[in-house]
């Protein structure tokens, strides 16, 4: 009589059922390491990262840190590291700007806007990612002049096939004394919004318009009086020109990188758009009515009212589409961007270590993965409605 | 919130120990793995893993027999070498070798499945033992042969890198790389091309920048359309895709710049020996019955003839030469039969592109193709 009822009882079978999941995963993680390395045995492999010392003898089209041929493997996957953190970091704040952009044109009054919105997420979210890469990079920039015939944006700025190249403000060898007074301007602007705030609510009613000058006044003072302090300006501005066959001074982003930024950024916003008009839509009509009647205007009201309330939708599923970012941003190798994926490709050919660097990458994306939703939840937390 | 993500980070934590579990072993102390390695070898280690998985040593050759078909890993879209149409057809010039191992163990050149694989993934085919025998233009090299556990067999295209520029930057082959100074170079990852590239030019003391694509037909649109100023590859592979990509070829110069001894050979996994011996001897008979002579067309003459190096090449006599390797006796008549000799199977493939036979002639002919004498 016990022992049956020991069977039906539903608290003991829960218990059975995670164990004998827990059983099986071991089981199968057993299995797939004994099967590993029964095959590594018998091919006379063995498994190390030993190789990462040796010099790697490639060399890399761009990167954002030292390297030359002669350095390590462990140096050539740090490259590619850095170059797709970069492209991940760049991409993401700008596919939120094109994504938050859409999603609100799509739900404009104007009938033009919205249906050119509609038809941008139509398009992008249903074609793949690997394609508008393709597109971006054989079709469209490698379409462009060749450098002698550059199309001049003003800037100057100019496009070309071998890349495109901006006027730019660059640090020179003063901007290492001259940081921490950037580090005070942006304290500056905290405090000036933080008085603000404080008079406001005192006096019941905003501070006149031109009060706001502040934000911008106080700063630039601050970062002009650290640069007189220096003996060369921290930055300087350097200009794109033509000498000779090539373009001397600027700053030059490679096709590769532009296009994969811009596909990313395009077909990431796409999905991001529809997030956002998600958010928006969530928020009840009579939220807008309540504070129209309190006489906010309509900036005040999307500001102040909907969008704190819509951030609350969209930031979960906006996580993962920054996640989806930085994981897509590995098709980098498609088009030539020597990203992660790529020069571990190249080390993996050269090495035959493969377990090792497929460890390597997992890793690698799943820390910046990790990164990135730690981050974003603290903000979602933040953000969260605040429940008794 | 925090405890979903302590969870999270304790799974990073556990998968870093497993690494460093694995990796560790082997990095504290790397030469007693290696000589344990050895040892093993010969233990039947996968023998009751079921079928698609490695072979352990000696098995191949009778695994394949048992199959009834060879599964031959090859490049997919490099005309002349390895190459499939878009009615499903192989052709080239690695792909013949396929058909001529199949004709060797079968009498049937078709009973071949051709696997068209990537640069990157080749290597890891045959290792995993997804493929029998790889003919894919591969370069044998010392860290492949050694580290990644295969066996080259004998070369079967003697190549070098070369690099090809526009007329517009040079139309003088002898201009040598200092006419790229300061150029892009499209290249395509996963080949020893990437390393002979950064070697060449660090010696002329030229700067450059490569830019590397997966797929060498990627490289070769890049090229084209004008994204980098030259594009480097084996020269057989620059005159073949060049001839049969580019729109026009004429506007195109391949510079008189050796960059890299590039000896193609096909490879099968180490550790077995049979199966590695007979990969070596068809290709050794191939080019044994074109020193002698013999093609697809007269080999059933050559049946009757009393030359003792000719019966025992195909099996005429009682050398038993086949039985040896554990084939039939007559496999090299099977093989001119049904595929042809060396020269054949190169002017059938490589012909249409005009590349001069040059090193791959017989060593007859002032070539490197010498073959250990059949006896």
């Amino acid at each position: 009589m016990n022992i049956k009822a020991f069977w039906r009882d539903i608290r003991f079978l829960q218990v059975l059922a995670q164990v004998v999941f827990i059983l099986l995963l071991a089981l199968v993680a057993g299995f797939l390491y004994a099967n590993v390395s029964a095959n590594l045995a018998a091919r006379g492999l063995t498994v190390g990262y030993g190789f990462m010392k040796n010099p790697a003898s490639f060399d890399i089209g761009e990167s954002f840190i030292p390297y030359n041929a002669s350095d390590t493997y462990a140096q050539a996957l740090l490259v590619g590291l850095v170059n797709t953190l970069f492209v991940t970091v760049l991409g993401i704040l700008l596919t939120t700007i094109v994504g938050i952009l859409a999603g609100v044109a799509r739900l404009s009054s104007n009938w033009l806007i919205r249906q050119f919105a509609g038809a941008y997420v139509g398009l992008i979210r249903n074609t793949p990612l690997i394609i508008q890469l393709m597109f971006w990079y054989f079709a469209v920039i490698l379409q462009l002049p060749p450098v002698k015939q550059a199309i001049q944006l003003p800037g100057p700025t100019f496009l070309t096939q071998r890349g495109l190249f901006l006027t730019m403000l660059v640090p020179t060898e003063t901007f290492s004394g001259w940081w921490p007074s950037l580090v005070v301007a942006i304290i500056s602007i905290l405090v000036i919004w933080f008085a603000f705030q404080n008079v406001q609510q005192s006096r019941g009613m905003p501070l006149p318009w031109w009060n706001k000058l502040a934000y911008i006044l106080v700063p630039a003072l601050i970062l002009w009086i650290g640069a007189s302090l220096q003996p060369v300006p921290p930055l300087e501005l350097t200009v794109p020109a033509l000498n000779g066959l090539n373009f001397k001074g600027g700053v030059r982003l490679t096709p590769e990188f532009v296009a994969l930024v811009f596909g990313l950024v395009i077909y990431t916003g796409a999905f991001i758009a529809e997030i956002v008009r998600a958010g928006i839509q969530s928020v009840s009509k009579g939220q807008v009515e309540a504070a129209r009647s309190l006489g906010l205007t309509t900036g005040q009201t999307t500001r102040l009212i909907v969008f704190p309330q819509a951030l609350r939708v969209i930031i979960p599923p906006l996580t993962s589409q920054y996640l989806n970012l930085a994981k897509n941003s590995s098709l980098a190798i498609a088009i030539g961007y020597p990203d992660l994926f790529s020069i571990a490709g190249t080390v993996f050919n050269q090495t035959g270590a493969a377990i090792e660097i497929v460890m390597i990458m997992m890793i690698s994306y799943l820390c910046m993965s990790l990164f990135t939703s730690f981050l974003m939840n603290i903000y979602n937390n933040r953000m969260r409605l605040v429940e008794r | 919130m925090s405890r979903k993500l302590f969870s999270v980070f304790a799974l990073v934590a556990v998968m870093a120990l497993v690494l460093s579990a694995c990796g560790g072993g082997a990095a504290q102390s790397p030469q007693v793995v290696k000589e344990t390695v050895v040892v093993t070898v010969e233990v039947p280690a996968a023998a009751s893993t079921p079928a698609p998985a490695p072979v352990a040593g000696g098995d191949r050759l009778k695994a394949i027999l048992d199959r009834g078909k060879l599964i031959c890993g090859v490049h997919g879209s490099f005309q002349g070498f390895g190459f499939v149409d878009s009615a499903g057809v192989w052709s080239g010039f690695d792909v013949d070798f396929c058909r001529a191992w199949a004709a060797a163990l079968f009498n049937d050149a078709n009973a071949v499945e051709f696997r068209g694989l990537s640069a990157q993934a080749r290597f890891t085919a045959l290792q995993s033992g997804e493929v029998d025998v790889l003919s894919r233009n591969s370069t044998w090299t010392v860290t492949r042969d050694a580290e990644l556990g295969l066996t080259f067999g004998p070369v079967t295209f003697y190549d070098g890198q070369a690099i090809m520029t526009k007329t517009s930057v040079t139309a003088d082959p002898a201009a040598g790389l200092k006419a790229l100074e300061g150029g892009s170079v499209c290249v395509q990852s996963g080949t020893t091309t990437e390393l002979n590239l950064a070697d060449a030019f660090r010696a002329a003391g030229v700067t450059y920048t490569p830019v590397v694509f997966e797929d060498q037909n990627a490289a070769f649109q890049a090229y084209e359309e004008g994204r980098c100023d030259a594009i480097t590859s084996d020269r057989s592979q620059l005159a073949t895709q060049g001839q049969a990509v580019l729109k026009n070829y004429a506007d195109h110069v391949i510079l008189n710049v050796v960059m890299s001894k590039e000896p193609l050979a096909p490879a099968v996994a180490q550790g077995d020996d049979k199966w590695a011996d007979v990969v070596h001897w068809v290709v050794y008979g191939m080019i044994q019955a074109e020193e002698l002579g013999i093609t697809s067309k007269n080999v059933d003459d050559f049946l009757k003839s009393d030359d003792p190096v000719v019966k025992r090449l195909l099996g005429t006599d009682d050398s038993a030469l086949g039985a040896k390797l554990g084939l039939s006796n007559d496999f090299v008549y099977r093989v001119i039969k049904l595929v042809g000799n060396y020269g054949e199977v190169y002017d059938r493939n490589l012909g249409v592109f005009n590349i001069a036979r040059g090193q791959n002639d017989l060593w007859t002919k002032g070539g490197l193709l010498y073959a250990p004498p059949m006896r």
